[in-house]
């Protein structure tokens, strides 16, 4: 399995990921080495295998549709780069 | 009195020899005078530390103690502490303060526990070496040329120099046991849902885990009492009754069933570690135990299966850090993309980046099946090899890491050869399992672990064994010098 530098580069635009220009090369050998290890696990047919989620098996716990939390916004918000009155600012998205 | 361990620190202070805050201060003096050079605390909350001693020695005059009141432990900066930078090793959450306790952290609070301060870690956890950390890596005490293991590397190392008594760590494929191993000290990784993730930092959900590191068994289970339990804030958390840790540690172990899987045994491992685990579990055959070999044979594949179900699952929690609700945030953002992409580009280590990219990969669509699902039927087949074993013994041992320490820079440039440290733990994280590492001995001057592992929820029995064994040896009794 040996990922292109396009290879990279897309998967960094879908993970939201800026990697430095420079580094590009790097990343698509250390993928790809990573990718060859995973590998191994195609050697083994699980087609009868039922896949393991939980090691418990547990199904998800449930709690009932009740307000528990209190309003802690501003303490939350002290840690935001940027806020302004109680709202998370960003870059203009709407032209 | 930092030589003691914490049973007999929690004994000196229930019967008043010494003060919550003469021990504190101790402690806190000795991280002045040797944290510069280990670099293992990357915070140290001196002045909390001072008011939660005074607390415990007015809860302790009052009669109103429980074991750890009163007794200095560190905790691995991944828990959540309210009011104090929380930065899980990371530029990203370099200036975040968290705004809540852990549930952990809280439990420690309840019992009357000092914070000494936040110790250094891999970023994100997401490393073997303590090499990946944004406040650079910590160093073995014992060499410190050497790596103190990772991710639990900053407890490991603040544990072993005697800097704290005690103090938390996470493993998710090896984190608590291997960083315990390099730095020769006992950390037990509990049964998946023992001891709740609230408040820890989300690297692997399905794997992560809490525990506790220290010198010995016994104070292990001290600490486990603390932070073991049903939490509803935890989905994942399992309701059961906690049993009391330390009245079944010195049970006989007469008749225990020792498996050992020769797939621990076979090339990669260095040979004097080799040796060392026959030479302790010969030791356990002194104590009335009955060896017999097992087998795990989907063993090799443990590596492989890690490496999507940990990235896929990191991939998806480290979503949530976007450069706008708190983390870092770049300069100057031309659009939201650009925003996103810069926050995390720089926010990042490249370790952490990797392992993202990975997931994002396996997750990506018409990969899942190849990938994801392919990882979860591996790990179900590693669960029932475990399952088969546990029919013929009570619990497996064999090395706990593959070296000693290695050296800094070593394995740093080889994503891979990093991952091979982790080669006899991750196993155990896929099926959920307990399992322990407890100094065994020397090679080259160097601490070695040996690892035990467990059936679900056999804490206790696991405790027990260590703790014998910590009886008649006295391998967890050696300091490094110079601390």
């Amino acid at each position: 399995m040996s990922l292109s530098t396009a290879e990279v580069n897309k998967i960094a635009w879908l993970g939201r990921i800026a990697i430095d220009e420079d580094k590009i090369e790097a990343y698509a050998r250390d993928l790809s080495g990573i990718l060859d290890f995973v590998e191994q696990m195609s050697a083994l047919d699980t087609s009868a295998v039922t896949p393991m989620a939980h090691p418990m098996d547990q199904a998800q716990r449930l709690r009932p549709d009740q307000v528990t939390e209190v309003d802690q916004r501003e303490l939350f918000q002290a840690n935001a780069p940027l806020v302004e009155a109680g709202l998370y600012l960003v870059p203009k998205v709407i032209e | 009195m930092h030589n003691n361990t914490i049973a007999e620190l929690a004994q000196g202070l229930q019967q008043k020899q010494f003060s919550s805050l003469e021990l504190t201060t101790h402690f806190l003096n000795r991280i002045q005078e040797h944290n510069k050079q280990l670099n293992a605390f990357v915070t140290v909350t001196d002045e909390l530390a001072l008011a939660q001693a005074k607390l415990a020695d007015a809860r302790i005059a009052a009669g109103d103690c429980q074991p750890l009141t009163g007794v200095p432990i560190g905790q691995k900066d991944i828990f959540c502490t309210l009011g104090v930078r929380t930065s899980c090793g990371s530029k990203m959450l370099d200036k975040f303060i968290a705004p809540y306790n852990a549930t952990v952290v809280e439990r420690y609070n309840q019992a009357g526990a000092v914070m000494l301060g936040k110790l250094n870690m891999d970023e994100f956890a997401m490393g073997s070496s303590n090499e990946t950390s944004y406040y650079g890596p910590v160093k073995n005490p014992w060499d410190v040329g050497t790596v103190p293991g990772g991710s639990s590397g900053g407890s490991a190392a603040a544990v072993a120099s005697r800097l704290a008594p005690g103090a938390t760590g996470t493993d998710t494929g090896g984190s608590i046991r291997q960083p315990a191993a390099f730095c020769g000290i006992t950390g037990l990784k509990p049964t998946y849902g023992l001891v709740s993730r609230w408040g820890m930092i989300a690297f692997a959900s399905s794997l992560d885990q809490g525990g506790p590191m220290a010198r010995t068994a016994e104070d292990c289970a001290l600490m486990l009492q603390t932070m073991a339990g049903f939490d509803e804030k935890d989905s994942t958390s399992v309701n059961r009754p906690v049993p009391d840790f330390t009245a079944t540690l010195n049970d006989s172990l007469k008749g225990l069933r020792i498996g050992l899987p020769k797939e621990f045994f076979g090339e990669g491992l260095d040979p004097e570690i080799a040796k060392l685990i026959q030479a302790a579990v010969a030791e356990y055959e002194k104590l009335g135990a009955i060896v017999k070999e097992v087998s795990l044979p989907n063993m090799n594949l443990s590596g492989p299966a890690y490496y999507v179900v940990a990235p896929a699952e990191c991939s998806s929690n480290l979503a949530r850090f976007d450069g706008v609700r708190y983390g870092h945030r770049c300069e100057n953002p031309k659009d939201l993309h650009d925003l996103y992409t810069r926050s995390r580009g720089e926010g990042f280590g490249d370790e952490v980046k990797r392992r993202i990219l990975i997931g994002t990969y396996v997750l990506s669509a018409g990969y899942y099946d190849a990938y994801y699902l392919k990882a979860q039927k591996i790990r179900r087949l590693i669960s029932d090899d475990f399952k088969r074993a546990f029919e013929e013994v009570d619990v497996i041992m064999g090395p706990t890491s593959p070296s000693v320490a290695f050296r800094f820079g070593e394995k740093s440039a080889d994503p891979i050869a990093m991952y091979l440290s982790d080669i006899y733990t991750i196993a155990v994280n896929l099926a959920g399992l307990p399992g322990m590492s407890l100094p065994v001995g020397f090679s080259n001057n160097l601490p070695v672990g040996m690892q035990i592992i467990g059936n679900y929820f056999s804490e206790s029995h696991l405790l027990n064994i260590a703790h014998q064994y910590q009886q008649v040896t006295g391998w967890h009794k050696q300091a490094p010098a110079g601390f």
